[in-house]
């Protein structure tokens, strides 16, 4: 009874949240351009005009490449800072740690805003780059708490045994540390990817009347009336972001880096 | 302020200056492009509050001082009210939807996780979009219903406050379930058994014994919550009207449309000084919580 009622619950919360996505790829499948749904014939039409129409494949290539760096400026931020903090414990680590904590927890509109009037009066306005400083800055939390965790999990013990054998700092991060932490580099670095694809008021403000990204198209064209592709758009975000965590989950222990702790540790 | 040469760092491993090198670049990094842009925000704020006030009359009027006019008082008082609303709501359903989600297999576990983070990141235009197709009247949840012979004509329910509540709620529940997680998956098993050895039946245990020990996790879920709510912007443009707008949108407007920076700014430093204090109140929770177990 209390089994039935419990997967009562939790199949009502999966209902809901797959609601919209399934009316999304039923109408991304439309033949007719009319939205409709069900969909009155099925065809992949929409999912090639979303490649081949420059109109929307040079908003993919924008939100490609912005989200690409943008995740190797948080990595590149985040490592260093999270390692001096698990190594050297310096006070202002912990200072900067804030800092990289703060911006991902504030509402967004805030950075958005911040980048904008910097941007502006460093009269270096809406270019590329800026979107990408401002995402990488934006999302830098995320492969900070991952990689954070990485070395929580790592036995200092073995830094010590490193040492004491006579490998200097370098390689000790090198051979020792690295290998056993690049599995919560790479989930940051995919969080951070993933997010900043889907990414919206930072990137319009920042950039966003001469850098469109794809968002930012969906939001621009669903002004001026529905079109299939916006369907098809979006069925291709959520199989990313399934496609991008599923291979975490697959890989990786997602539950643990949500914050459950390793059975070996309880 | 702390700055990179400095040699007061209490470390205990390591030796020599390349330590502190270690925190050049992600220093200057922040220190450059996050605390810059907040300053030049705040100067940009009181800047104009003092040259604006006294000499320019229509828009650049506008500060600090405008926090009194109606515009800004309505539009205040529906993100609180929005944001109250949807928090309560979305930790009323997160809660034990957490707390079911924490005692499955791990197997399954992830496999909802994997669902949950790939909804909490789709993009806020692709939930409005996706729920304004759904609450649409040619291809909306109304045609099921027609269909089901419970109503008789298809209708639209897109922009209107029920949907504008459905899109937060949307937007909010993985959230609120991932905020949830770390401490409910903690949450010492052999509580909620004990209490049913003894007779209580689940919903009982986890009334009388879950919902008790997990208050402060859940008074914290409340406020992350509400803080996440006032960052959303397109949600209330897309499925709401204009009276729905919450202050984020006005923050654009006012900057974007308006072009009134000087109040936009004043604006966000208020959003950020209210929501920093409620971070902080919720690390402060945390904190007094670990000091409790």
């Amino acid at each position: 009874m209390s089994r039935m009622l419990r997967n009562v619950f939790l199949g009502a919360v999966g209902l809901f949240l797959c609601a919209p996505l399934v009316v999304v790829v039923g109408v991304s499948l439309n033949a007719e351009k009319r939205l409709f749904f069900p969909p009155e014939g099925l065809s992949l039409r929409w999912y090639g005009d979303m490649v081949t129409q420059s109109a929307w494949r040079d908003p993919i290539e924008n939100s490609l490449v912005i989200a690409l760096c943008a995740g190797l400026i948080s990595v590149s931020i985040a490592l260093p800072l999270a390692y001096a903090m698990w190594r050297h414990r310096l006070f202002y680590a912990r200072v900067l740690y804030g800092l990289g904590i703060a911006p991902f927890m504030l509402p967004p509109v805030i950075t958005a805003l911040g980048f904008m009037i910097f941007w502006a009066s460093l009269g270096h306005y809406g270019r590329l780059e800026n979107d990408i400083i401002a995402h990488g800055i934006f999302l830098v939390t995320l492969p900070l708490m991952t990689i954070s965790l990485g070395l929580e999990s790592t036995d200092r013990a073995m830094v010590e045994a490193a040492r004491t054998m006579g490998a200097n700092e370098r390689k000790v991060f090198t051979t020792v540390i690295l290998p056993m932490i690049r599995p919560y580099i790479i989930s940051g670095y995919a969080f951070a990817f993933v997010l900043s694809l889907n990414e919206y008021i930072i990137a319009y403000m920042v950039a966003g009347f001469t850098v469109e990204t794809l968002p930012i198209k969906i939001f621009n064209s669903l002004r001026y009336g529905y079109t299939p592709v916006m369907a098809a758009v979006a069925v291709a975000f959520v199989a990313v972001a399934l496609l991008v965590f599923g291979i975490i989950g697959r890989y990786g222990n997602l539950p643990r880096l949500l914050g459950r702790w390793s059975p070996e540790r309880q | 302020m702390t700055t990179c040469d400095d040699k007061a760092g209490s470390g205990d491993a390591g030796t020599g200056p390349s330590r502190h090198w270690l925190l050049a670049y992600p220093g200057a990094m922040l220190l450059v492009f996050f605390l810059g842009p907040f300053s030049i925000m705040l100067a940009v704020s009181f800047f104009h509050r003092v040259e604006g006030a006294f000499y320019e009359p229509g828009f650049e009027l506008a500060n600090y001082a405008r926090f009194f006019s109606q515009l800004f008082v309505q539009h205040l008082g529906f993100s609180l009210y929005i944001a109250v609303l949807v928090a309560v709501v979305s930790v009323c359903v997160a809660l034990p939807f957490t707390y079911l989600l924490s005692r499955l297999r791990i197997r399954t576990q992830t496999l909802w996780l994997v669902f949950l983070l790939s909804v909490l990141s789709l993009s806020e235009v692709i939930i409005a979009f996706s729920w304004s197709l759904l609450l649409s009247r040619t291809a909306g949840i109304s045609n099921v219903l027609v269909w089901m012979g419970l109503m008789e004509n298809a209708v639209s329910w897109t922009p209107g406050f029920t949907a504008a509540f459905l899109g937060f709620f949307y937007l909010t529940l993985p959230y609120a379930v991932l905020m949830l997680y770390p401490s409910v998956s903690r949450l010492e098993r052999e509580l909620t058994e004990a209490a049913q050895t003894l007779g209580a039946s689940p919903l009982r245990a986890f009334f009388s014994i879950a919902v008790p020990v997990l208050r402060m996790p859940i008074l914290g879920a409340l406020i992350l919550v509400f803080v996440f709510t006032l960052g959303v912007y397109l949600i209330p443009q897309i499925l709401g009207r204009p009276e729905h707008w919450t202050l984020s949108v006005l923050i654009t407007d006012q900057a974007i449309y308006q072009s009134n920076l000087p109040f936009a700014a004043a604006l966000a430093v208020f959003l950020l000084l209210t929501s920093l204090a409620l971070i902080a109140l919720t690390l402060a929770i945390g904190r007094r919580r670990v000091l409790a177990s």
